[in-house]
């Protein structure tokens, strides 16, 4: 993945990254892990399906959420990183 | 199978699309007699020139997803490092409520394989498949008529036949199936026009629109826009049915109005209660709003809806749009590839709701549970299918208020219950067949 860390940060913007959480539903299979590690983000439906808020996440839960996504035994959350 | 004809309207005065003959396909000849030849696109200058006069027709996408033609090429053809790429021509047509995709295949095929020629000329592929459900009677057609145009020297069309369901001819889908799986959904990114067929970039389109580029080809941009609507211009085939018995595939410019369109084949506006646009996708408006409604993507968008595969059913008085709708929405949940679980969950949930709705006994406590369903299912799955269901479902149940307000409180709707309208396949199991 690209990353933006050497080039120069245009004048009057800063360089974030915009981190997005997004389930693969066809692997999802229901686990639930991810709600219990990372319930800010994440909810589940009555069947035990994730609901996630697709909003650009906080600073403060992209590390929650890294451990949410890893935990994921058939690594159904994706962490999508969008630059701006 | 029997294929309805189309009907040429006063709304255009030449048709395009349409052929003298309605009753066979157009042989080889008679199409080069009535259309001339495919222009030659030759070496890197005549692909960037035909490139352009795709882009100024203005021809967008006929499968729904409205998506410009010449963007979508020019996607392919920058994918081209990853081997030639591969055209797809989907004349599946999963909606049980469209023909015109089958009507195109069995009267004007060589049209349709022209289109197919000419895109992998354009986007620099060697190699085209052509798919349709298994048992449609296009896939006859087209064998026969590519047997009828020979060989071409480093270029081959091969046909396919898919299992007929619902999701197997969405794009994702149909590229799985080629690739030696199922036709099931995949999860995207990466979408076909980046890793297709054998991962190479993959150019998906409809076969209506694949008929139209053959046209703007010999035709040319000035031509193609000088029908239609300026933004969406061209012309557009619609599967129209309605009271008193009509049922027909039409050719009209885009930016007609439905009430135009209808009035044109004989249905009567006035005999219906809401009017089906896009097909089981897709939205039903009440027969005032969509009346005034232009057909484009636009047009259909600020009404509420979608114009999606080209579907116009308006529903007669007589048939009730509660029954109906949980009629489809049981129909779509049995679609389901069984992927997602919101869909695989959602899907019969909010069916099973319906049919209590619709046939009785109803319970009130299901009313804020089948709302919630409706609003979690869409954006879940891998596919589009939960979405178009909810909205489907979302749109009958505001579209039909009063006959729901009376199938609520448990009185006789309006309408006579005189039985089901809207057509539908039998169904089949989820576990009978994907290959």
């Amino acid at each position: 993945m690209a990353t933006t860390a050497s080039r120069p940060v245009p004048l009057g913007r800063l360089a974030v990254s915009i981190m997005r959480l997004q389930v693969n539903p066809i692997a999802c299979a229901a686990h639930g892990l991810c709600a219990e590690l990372l319930p800010e983000w994440i909810e589940l439906d009555e069947w035990g399906y994730p609901l996630v808020d697709s909003q650009p996440m906080p600073q403060q839960l992209i590390s929650h959420a890294r451990r949410a996504a890893a935990a994921c035994p058939v690594r159904a959350i994706v962490i999508e990183r969008s630059g701006q | 199978m029997t294929t309805p004809s189309l009907t040429t309207t006063r709304l255009l005065r030449a048709p395009r699309l349409f052929c003298a003959d309605d009753s066979a396909p157009t042989t080889h000849v008679e199409h080069l007699r009535r259309h001339g030849p495919l222009p030659a696109v030759v070496g890197e200058h005549g692909r960037a020139a035909m490139l352009t006069t795709i882009e100024h027709s203005g021809l967008v996408g006929r499968g729904g997803a409205g998506f410009p033609l010449a963007r979508k090429m020019r996607a392919v053809a920058a994918g081209a490092s990853t081997g030639s790429p591969v055209v797809v021509a989907n004349g599946c047509e999963g909606e049980p409520a469209s023909r015109k995709d089958v009507w195109l295949l069995t009267r004007t095929p060589h049209l349709v394989l022209d289109g197919v020629e000419l895109a992998a000329r354009v986007v620099g592929a060697r190699e085209a498949h052509l798919c349709v459900h298994r048992g449609s009677a296009g896939a006859g057609t087209v064998r026969r008529a590519l047997v009828e145009r020979g060989k071409t020297e480093g270029f081959s069309i091969t046909v396919h036949e898919l299992p007929p369901r619902y999701v197997a001819s969405e794009e994702t889908a149909l590229v799985h199936w080629l690739n030696g799986a199922e036709a099931k959904p995949t999860f995207t990114p990466p979408r076909p026009f980046e890793r297709g067929v054998g991962r190479r970039a993959t150019l998906v389109n409809n076969v209506e629109t694949l008929a139209q580029l053959a046209l703007v080809a010999r035709r040319g941009a000035e031509w193609f826009r000088s029908v239609g609507d300026p933004t969406e211009p061209g012309t557009l085939l619609l599967s129209v049915s309605g009271p008193p018995q009509v049922s027909q595939v039409v050719e009209v410019p885009t930016g007609t109005t439905v009430g135009a369109a209808l009035a044109q084949v004989g249905v009567d506006l006035e005999a219906s209660t809401g009017v089906l646009v896009g097909g089981y996708f897709g939205t039903w408006l009440r027969p005032d709003v969509a009346a005034s409604a232009p057909l484009t993507h636009r047009g259909m968008h600020a009404a509420g809806a979608a114009l999606g595969a080209g579907v116009v059913a308006a529903l007669p008085a007589t048939v009730c749009g509660v029954v109906e709708t949980a009629r489809v929405a049981t129909y779509l949940a049995a679609q389901s590839a069984g992927q997602c679980g919101p869909c695989v969950n959602g899907l019969p949930a909010i069916a099973d709701a319906l049919r209590l709705l619709a046939r009785g006994p109803w319970d009130e406590s299901l009313a804020p549970a089948l709302d919630r369903w409706l609003s979690i299912v869409p954006g879940r799955g891998a596919c589009r299918l939960p979405d178009g269901a909810a909205r489907f479902v979302v749109s009958g149940l505001t579209t039909f208020a009063a006959d729901v307000a009376d199938h609520r409180a448990d009185r006789p709707c309006a309408s006579s219950r005189a039985g089901a309208w809207l057509p539908l396949p039998p169904v089949q199991s989820r576990s009978a067949g994907w290959r």
